[in-house]
């Protein structure tokens, strides 16, 4: 199923990546690339084959429902390109 | 280089206890060497303060006869796991300047046992790639050289630097993670030990997420002994991370010079490939042979979904990576790049700070889990990747203790050979080591031979789930009988 131009576009804004017109086309070759090497697997029988959900089987961990770690906004937020007041900071979102 | 750095980790853990050398010389030792080879470009950052101090604190535990297993052991991390108050970068610019406040399990498991950080390797952006040309930091640069030319080749990747750390003697081991074969396919082409170890084995908590379900840290060393010895301090259960195995780490150097004595090991019919060069097949027959003059049998046996392994590595892999590289927005963490609204901010922010690669798995990624394409990618290699796990169990249910396989389709090639625009050519290299993680299984790379042009070549051999130990003896084995590999200084 190979992809065309606008299905690159849709994709880069659903990964929001930001394109710029004259690379589309050199993404579209490779992602096709890629595309049409996985097609193989569509010749493997997988009737009634369950998908993976967990390489190694084991149970799910429990652990108590109490705090364990916490009040360390200083730390959380100390790689935040920008931020005041304990908030991390974006561009606005609501009008 | 000098005698200190020549030596194995084991045999500097020894002669650190008879008081031969003090924990302070060995990293100064080691340090020197690290300088001196910053034409490999194998470090991101060096850390030589911290590591004075740190082998201050060896000597005065030294002293006080209170030594962890690693005490006073010169290590380099791949900058994949997060240090502490340390720039911990995946070499990629999105996290160019991320300086963690916290330590990654497996790095604060070496701590504790007493081992010295002497800093962070090189890597492809988020261990993404199979040659360390995709790093934001330039390529690393094999310590290897074909014999009488001095054309620069690619160390392997994703651990391209932790591998050349190791084989040019800056560090007596390192650590790395590998998701589709990043520490087996490096180790493999500068003739260094690499283990991939079981799914599950060593937490992966505070390191830098790739792909969730593949991922594991493993060591590199230059003995299977030191990685025997690396993989029981890395290894053990975590509460942070709910995928880590509540099972406890055997002593794995007890299985270094364990007999092999009627071991039964698979050989994969399936991993002869059309146009595999001559050496390899012969390196294989060769590992074979130097088992079976051990004492173990071989079986060939079949895995017969190994071809469709790789594919469906590239829809498994990506779509875990763009659901985790999700993170990286330009809000918490890493760079931000202002855009007019907040989804202009976020699309400029992952624009600039991805590389090439990783923007184009992320998208391939986000285009196999998209709606109405989720069936026809994701899950039907969700299944084939059961398929690939059930040929394994059913090899093992017949009574085979490991397999030999090849580990890599070749030597070590030029940089810039394969980072053209067709992006399968670099992704064939880890034909035989995907196979591995889709299963969740533990590999060991070992050195095996040189081939025409004096390059490195490995072997890999697979194991029971949690049965690294086996790993550990049959490696042995054939390190044993291959000898060791040594590049020649010209840096």
């Amino acid at each position: 199923m190979p992809v065309d131009a606008a299905t690159v576009r849709r994709i880069a804004h659903l990964a929001r990546i930001a394109v710029a017109e004259d690379e589309v086309a050199h993404l579209q070759g490779e992602l096709n690339a890629i595309l049409a090497f996985v097609e193989q697997l569509s010749e493997v029988d997988v009737q009634g084959v369950e998908p993976m959900t967990s390489v190694m089987p084991m149970k799910m961990k429990m652990r108590p429902d109490v705090v364990t770690e916490g009040d360390m906004a200083d730390r959380i937020l100390s790689n935040a390109p920008a931020s005041d007041g304990g908030f991390f900071l974006v561009p606005k979102v609501v009008e | 280089m000098n005698e200190l750095t020549s030596l194995t980790l084991a045999d500097a853990r020894d002669g650190l206890r008879q008081k031969r050398f003090s924990a302070d010389e060995l990293t100064a030792a080691h340090l020197a060497a690290m300088e001196q080879a910053r034409a490999l470009n194998a470090f991101v950052l060096e850390t030589p303060e911290r590591a004075r101090e740190m082998a201050k604190a060896c000597d005065a535990r030294l002293a006080r006869g209170e030594a962890g297993p690693l005490e006073g052991i010169p290590l380099a991390v791949k900058d994949m796991f997060c240090t502490a108050g340390i720039r911990s970068t995946a070499c990629s610019r999105i996290l160019r300047d991320f300086v963690p406040t916290y330590e990654s399990t497996v790095t604060a498991n070496l701590w504790r046992d007493g081992a010295v950080l002497i800093g962070k390797t090189n890597c492809d952006e988020f261990a993404m790639g199979s040659s360390n040309e995709t790093s934001c930091f330039g390529s690393v640069i094999s310590p290897w050289r074909p014999r009488g030319a001095n054309t620069p080749l690619t160390p392997g990747g994703s651990s391209g630097g932790s591998a050349a750390a190791v084989a040019a003697r800056l560090c007596l081991g390192a650590t790395g993670t590998d998701t589709g074969g990043s520490i087996r396919q490096p180790a493999a082409l500068t003739g260094t030990v690499g283990m991939k170890p079981t799914y599950g084995r060593c937490s992966r908590w505070g390191i830098v997420a790739f792909a969730s379900s593949l991922d594991q840290a493993g060591p590199f060393a230059r003995t299977v002994r030191d990685a025997a010895i690396l993989l029981r301090s890395m290894a053990g259960p975590d509460p942070k991370d709910a995928t880590c195995a509540d099972l406890p780490v055997p002593d794995y150097e007890q299985a270094v010079g364990r007999s092999v004595k009627g071991l039964r090991i698979g050989v994969p019919k399936e991993y002869r490939l059309d146009g595999m060069p001559a050496e390899i097949e012969t390196l294989w027959q060769q590992g074979g042979e130097w088992l079976r003059n051990a004492g173990a049998e071989l079986v060939e046996v079949s895995l017969p979904h190994t071809r469709y392994a790789l594919p469906a590595y590239y829809i498994v892999c990506p779509a875990e990576a763009s659901s985790n590289l999700a993170r990286y927005d330009g809000v918490r963490y890493g760079l931000r790049v202002e855009g007019g609204d907040i989804n202009a901010m976020y699309e400029a922010t992952r624009a600039a700070g991805f590389g090439r690669e990783v923007r184009r798995r992320v998208m391939i990624g986000t285009y196999v889990l998209s709606a109405g394409y989720y069936d026809a990618y994701y899950l039907r290699a969700q299944k084939v990747r059961t398929l690939i796990k059930q040929d394994f169990e059913q090899v093992f249910a017949r009574g085979i203790d490991a397999i030999l396989t090849p580990a890599t389709p070749s030597a070590a090639f030029a940089l810039g050979e394969k980072s053209g625009s067709d992006p399968i050519e670099m992704y064939l290299n880890d034909v035989f080591t995907v196979t591995v993680n889709m299963a969740g299984l533990p590999g060991l790379a070992v050195p095996a031979g040189l081939d025409a042009r004096g390059l490195p070549l490995g072997l890999q051999l697979i194991g029971r789930p949690f049965d690294e130990a086996t790993l550990f003896s049959l490696g042995h084995v054939i390190e044993q009988a291959a000898g060791h590999f040594a590049p020649e200084r010209w840096w």
